[in-house]
């Protein structure tokens, strides 16, 4: 069973975004997701600053098999990036919730992290896709 | 015999596999406003000896001309090893071999291709090859703009010496994809483009283009120009003829920082001219930019035993997986031209290469001082060239040439067609293939080409 922490906010896309007290929001992909691309050997970041719409790329996520875009769940500013990521881009296949966190992004409008899934809901939807 | 070698009872079959009704409706998806009936302007089918007979007599019309034209494609000695080893059924393939455990040999030659094109251009990484340099012209453009990611610019600036054939190129393939380009100003007494007026008063483009030697064959102040680009946040795409860098310092070295990008036509490195193709180009690159790299890259690599072996590595981001936001989309890698360069490099050696480069600098500088002795006949710039100057004329180039042909003497390219604001210009080439009889020749029939017409003009 996958490992979905109760805390998180989900996306279709199989990403994860974490509410923090300052307003600010950090996102990542699920277990899920690093499960499916398999060992990641590279990850290309956004620009600290970058203004990003909602569904645009934020970040590529490169396994050995296959590129895939981490897609901007809301319109959002990149306010900080795991740079980390450049020389040890397995953090997100090793602990994607944690030291495998991607970017942290300013909201352009709160409320529209009001249409994403709750960890119930993310639960459900990956039960769905393994029909 | 059709082609395709499938009876109406196979298709028939694969169809009703599939549930398919007939052929076209596998292709349901492209709107009837997309497709065409058939192709205008293709004549029906030839048989085999048509063909033969028809090929023939091109061939003929090419006579056995002797060629002072070089304008981005040029006539070099190719040894006859270059191409018996290359025709080997072993290598005698035009694709890119997918399968590793069927192709070590051609994936070596590929891996050998990249280090010595790597080498060559002073950069740490070169693709498997791209179809001609005009084309790698446009990937350059592309993959800059990826890779330059704090320039908010889609404009690219050529310096003004780039081959106006490739800028064009680049125009059709990647303006399509957002991005604009302009051309700096020539210089138009020294033919090289001015360091102080490179960027002047312009928003920074997201990259530059810079022709070393440019077309007009002459030497430009590649440092002065490459700081300029960078001190401005823009990459650095270097486009550079290969024979060259056998002697002038390679683009990896241009400037503080050296060139970010790196490429051009092959075609120098043993690949017969052909009436213009096939041909290859070829790109290279600083590690750091690699995931940007468009193409086929062959790594080396180990088994699980530990043995050495080869295979294509880096393809997350190729056509056949990411699809639409594939570095591109159009490139493949050209290998049999690719194989024939690693047999020319592998033979002639970093010092052979040297000797072909000297040369054909030698043979031009002989060129131009024997055209230039002909009255009516100068100079147009007193700039260091490589092997290709150009020359100023008393009347329209197209006229002598003409003449010249008549006599199975190709005497280079006139710039009046795609460089009008030169003037009367003529753009000559030599290289080691032209023996100083050959240059004899060509300034005599010169000499009284332009005696006639004089004289001709005169009594008119």
């Amino acid at each position: 069973m996958n490992n979905i922490p109760g805390d998180l906010k989900y996306t279709d896309e199989h990403e994860w975004l974490r509410l923090e007290d300052d307003g600010s929001v950090v996102v990542g992909i699920t277990a899920h997701a690093q499960e499916a691309l398999g060992d990641l050997v590279f990850v290309e970041l956004p620009e600290v600053g970058q203004e990003i719409d909602a569904g645009d790329g934020i970040a590529v996520v490169e396994s050995v098999k296959a590129a895939s875009d981490v897609y901007a769940p809301i319109n959002c500013t990149v306010s900080a990036i795991n740079d980390a990521l450049a020389d040890t881009p397995e953090s997100i296949n090793e602990d994607p919730y944690g030291e495998g966190w991607i970017a942290r992004i300013t909201p352009g409008d709160r409320g529209d992290l009001n249409a994403l899934m709750s960890a119930d809901a993310y639960q459900e939807f990956l039960e769905n896709l393994d029909d | 015999m059709p082609f395709i070698p499938h009876t109406e009872t196979d298709i028939r079959e694969m169809l009703d596999a599939i549930g398919a009704e007939s052929i076209d409706e596998l292709f349901d998806e492209i709107p009837e406003s997309l497709r065409i009936e058939g192709l205008e302007g293709v004549p029906s089918a030839l048989n085999e000896m048509q063909v033969t007979r028809l090929m023939h007599e091109r061939a003929a019309q090419d006579r056995d001309a002797l060629s002072f034209i070089g304008a981005g494609a040029y006539e070099h000695h190719i040894p006859a090893l270059v191409w018996q080893l290359t025709t080997r059924g072993e290598y005698y393939s035009a694709y890119t071999p997918y399968q590793a455990e069927a192709s070590q040999g051609t994936l070596q030659v590929i891996y050998e291709y990249q280090s010595m094109i790597a080498s060559l251009t002073g950069m740490e990484v070169s693709n498997a090859s791209l179809y001609d340099g005009a084309s790698a012209v446009a990937e350059a453009a592309l993959m800059a703009v990826r890779a330059n990611r704090k320039s908010k610019s889609r404009r690219v600036v050529f310096a003004g010496g780039t081959s106006r054939t490739y800028q064009k190129v680049a125009q059709a393939i990647a303006g399509t994809q957002g991005l604009l380009f302009d051309e700096s100003p020539l210089d138009p007494a020294r033919g090289i483009a001015d360091p102080e007026q490179f960027l002047a008063g312009d928003e920074p483009p997201v990259a530059v283009v810079i022709q070393q030697p440019n077309f007009l064959g002459n030497l430009e102040d590649v440092d002065a120009l490459t700081d300029a680009a960078h001190a401005v946040g823009a990459l650095v795409i270097a486009v550079v003829n290969p024979t060259s860098l056998a002697l002038i310092r390679p683009p990896g070295e241009w400037g503080e920082k050296g060139a970010d990008i790196v490429c051009g036509e092959g075609q120098p490195l043993g690949v017969p001219l052909s009436s213009g193709g096939p041909y290859f180009g070829f790109m290279t690159t600083r590690a750091a930019l690699v995931r940007q790299l468009p193409g086929r890259i062959v790594g080396r690599t180990v088994d699980v035993d530990g043995k050495p072996g080869f295979t294509l590595t880096l393809q997350a981001r190729e056509q056949h997986i990411r699809r639409s936001k594939a570095t591109s989309n159009i490139c493949t890698n050209q290998g049999l031209m690719v194989t024939a360069a690693t047999m020319y490099l592998a033979v002639l050696g970093e010092e052979g290469l040297a000797r072909v480069a000297a040369a054909s600098h030698r043979q031009t500088q002989k060129l131009v001082s024997a055209l230039t002795s002909v009255r009516g006949v100068e100079c147009a710039y007193d700039t260091p060239f490589f092997h290709e100057a150009v020359l100023r004329l008393d009347r329209p180039a197209a006229d002598v040439l003409a003449r010249l042909a008549e006599h199975d003497v190709l005497g280079g390219l006139d710039l009046g067609v795609d460089h009008p604001e030169l003037g009367n210009a003529l753009l000559v080439c030599a290289t080691e293939t032209k023996t100083d009889e050959d240059i004899e020749r060509y300034r005599a029939l010169l000499a009284e080409v332009m005696n006639e017409q004089g004289s001709l003009a005169s009594a008119g």
